[in-house]
């Protein structure tokens, strides 16, 4: 499944997207620790499989959140894609 | 050499006047429904608190949301740019300089020569500009200056859960059954948009000194949250609001010769 | 602010429906589902699978107790008590505020569900267009949900966002989509997505003279515009369809369908029950597992 995590507003769209399937054989969990914001945790979704996901106070402030991690004249590889090993982690902006 | 900037702003109307790189003149005027007619008025009176023409303007340089359209103008200059260079002018030691409007939020990053060195604009979303604040202020019944001053009387931290300016005024209006105190909500909202702003700050790095300038630089409930989110003081220019025009103004100076 | 003391336009019906031909006391397995949103509220009861009974109606200021509620209203003249539900789930925004459900379940899966349901196994994307959130989820066969995409941060393509403008025109909700038909040139759409700038650029529209319907369709067209791009993000399979309150809304969905070249299946539920008929059938479900493991 592949979870979309973010939202558009006025200013453009921002969505961090984790592809679970991949996360089901994932045994580093490596997003939970890695992501200097702490916007990742471990969750058993709707079909009782456990799975990375954006908290949910978090992801209406995606934008804002990962803002450290993405200077404006800048885009060095983030931390959160860098740490999750089976690379389920995309962001859109 | 007289120059001059035109700021058109989406709400008000800037102008700035120098000679000599000091300022000789100003104005501002309610941008209105007929932008052109009123940013002709607005450089008359300029012109006239100058005591000069305004043909013995040598260059006449634009910025704002309208500078498209701004009349009798030689050159246009982006927002970003006179931030950089009007907030210099008044404290040199400025790198860091935060400009939140009504309608849009910009920070931008400059070296001791006032040019821009890097920039992030949160532009189109009501949450992320003094929309925001106006709207909750709107909310409450109260003026956007009480709003402002009230907040300073609280000393609690409730979290706003929405990012959304119409969303916010239902939160508002849900603390207000709860009978939450009006000055902690006055503060959550500061507190807020405050953070989405230094948020945007750290794209380009807090470098001291900040400065703010704009219509929300005039809120001390906006600037006390700021401070604290950024955890750095904050100076404030005089009369900030003419900081666009007379980073234009600068900018012509530089054009016209 | 919208004070509720003059004529209210964003207020719409609010309703509960029975079947009054079904006789449910010699059913195997009563399930039901709440969905709590941040708008309204639904509560749905099948009995043996089937809808028997639901309620949708407006959740207002007070949260915690609209389960209840909703519940309490599905379940009006029906001679139904609580005790009589074998197995509730909750869902919406306020799913943590059904207090008498067994489980919780996101409103992502339950939307899948309820729209597996009512629109059948062919459908694979389904819109749904909430109070205060925009949902775009592709399924399978099965209403196993595969993309989805959920978008409760910004107003703009929301209930609330059409609501704002009913009451800025101070027309009924219910009449604002037909009304955006009404125009005889499509105009171009309202170049602002946030609702309070919107809101700026349709006053200085009127100002300019621009009739309330031609500012209706203006702002229908760039809700559906925005809603366009929310389902690329997930991309657009068909058979395709479209849940929720704006379902009801005939400006968005005829300029939707035609920006997306697709059309939207129809049911025979309300739109507006999706979460919760979801919800009932994941009740069921589980009741059904719950029995043969025990």
């Amino acid at each position: 499944m592949k979870a979309n995590y973010g939202y558009l507003d006025g200013s453009g769209e921002y969505f961090i997207t984790i592809d679970t399937d991949l996360c089901i054989d994932c045994k580093d969990r490596g997003c939970v620790d890695g992501c200097p914001g702490g916007l990742f945790e471990i969750i058993v979704d709707d079909y009782d499989d456990e799975v990375a996901a954006i908290k949910e106070d978090k992801r209406k402030k995606i934008k804002y959140d990962c803002a450290s991690c993405k200077p404006a004249s800048d885009r060095p590889p983030l931390p959160c894609v860098n740490a999750c090993t089976p690379g389920a982690i995309t962001h859109s902006w | 050499m007289i120059t001059a900037g035109i700021d058109m702003g989406a709400k008000y109307i800037k102008v700035v006047i120098l000679k000599d790189d000091k300022i000789i003149g100003k104005s501002n005027v309610p941008t209105g429904f007929d932008q052109t007619e009123s940013a002709g008025k607005a450089l008359e009176a300029a012109a006239k608190e100058a005591g000069i023409e305004i043909s013995s303007i040598k260059h006449i340089a634009a910025t704002g949301a309208g500078r498209k359209i701004a009349p009798l103008a030689n050159s246009t200059i982006t927002e970003v740019s006179v931030a950089a260079k009007g907030a210099t002018y008044f404290y040199p030691s400025v790198r860091t300089v935060i400009e939140v409007g009504a309608e849009e939020g910009r920070v931008v990053k400059c070296n001791e020569r006032g040019k821009v060195e890097d920039f992030a604009i949160n532009e189109k979303c009501a949450a992320g500009a003094g929309s925001f604040t106006e709207a909750m202020a709107r909310a409450l019944e109260l003026k956007l200056e009480e709003f402002g001053e009230i907040s300073l009387k609280s000393d609690k931290s409730i979290p706003m859960n929405a990012q959304c300016a119409v969303f916010a005024e239902s939160e508002v209006v849900s603390l207000v059954h709860a009978k939450t105190p009006k000055p902690d909500i006055a503060k959550a909202v500061h507190d807020a948009i405050a953070s989405r702003i230094v948020s945007m700050v750290r794209r380009v790095g807090i470098n001291e000194d900040v400065a703010l300038v704009g219509g929300v630089s005039y809120n001390p409930g906006f600037v006390d949250s700021l401070k604290r989110g950024l955890e750095t003081t904050v100076v404030i220019p005089d009369q900030a609001e003419y900081i666009g025009a007379l980073g234009a103004a600068l900018a012509a100076g530089e054009r016209g010769e | 602010m919208m004070s509720d003391d003059k004529k209210e336009f964003w207020r719409w019906k609010e309703y509960n429906w029975r079947d009054e031909n079904k006789d449910w006391k010699g059913a195997e397995l009563i399930s039901a589902g709440v969905d709590v949103g941040s708008v309204s509220s639904q509560a749905v009861i099948l009995v043996d699978g089937e809808l028997y009974a639901y309620s949708n109606m407006r959740t207002g200021s007070d949260s915690p107790n609209s389960a209840r509620n909703a519940m309490n209203w599905a379940l009006e003249d029906t001679g139904m008590t609580y005790d009589d539900l074998h197995y509730v789930v909750g869902t919406g925004y306020g799913r943590v505020n059904v207090p008498f459900a067994n489980r919780a379940i996101t409103e992502i899966a339950c939307h899948a569900r309820g729209g597996n349901l009512m629109y059948g196994p062919t459908v694979r994307t389904i819109l749904d267009m909430g109070g205060q959130d925009c949902k775009a989820i592709r399924c399978d066969e099965r209403g196993k949900v595969q993309n989805f995409l959920m978008n409760d941060k910004c107003a703009a393509g929301t209930g609330r966002g059409m609501e704002v403008f009913a009451d800025l025109l101070s027309i009924p909700i219910e009449e604002v989509g037909d009304l955006s038909l009404e125009v005889d040139e499509e105009p171009p759409p309202v170049s602002s997505t946030c609702v309070v700038f919107a809101k700026s650029e349709a006053s200085s529209l009127l100002r300019e003279g621009w009739s309330k319907k031609r500012v209706l369709a203006a702002y229908c067209s760039a809700m559906a515009h925005r809603v366009v791009s929310l389902l690329e993000r997930v991309g657009v399979e068909k058979d395709f369809a479209i849940t929720g309150g704006i379902a009801k809304n005939s400006g968005v969905i005829t300029r939707l369908t035609k920006e997306l070249n697709l059309e939207a299946l129809k049911s025979k539920y309300d739109t507006q029950i999706a979460g919760a008929l979801g919800a009932a059938l994941f009740a069921k479900t589980l009741m059904e597992k719950q029995r043969k493991s025990a």
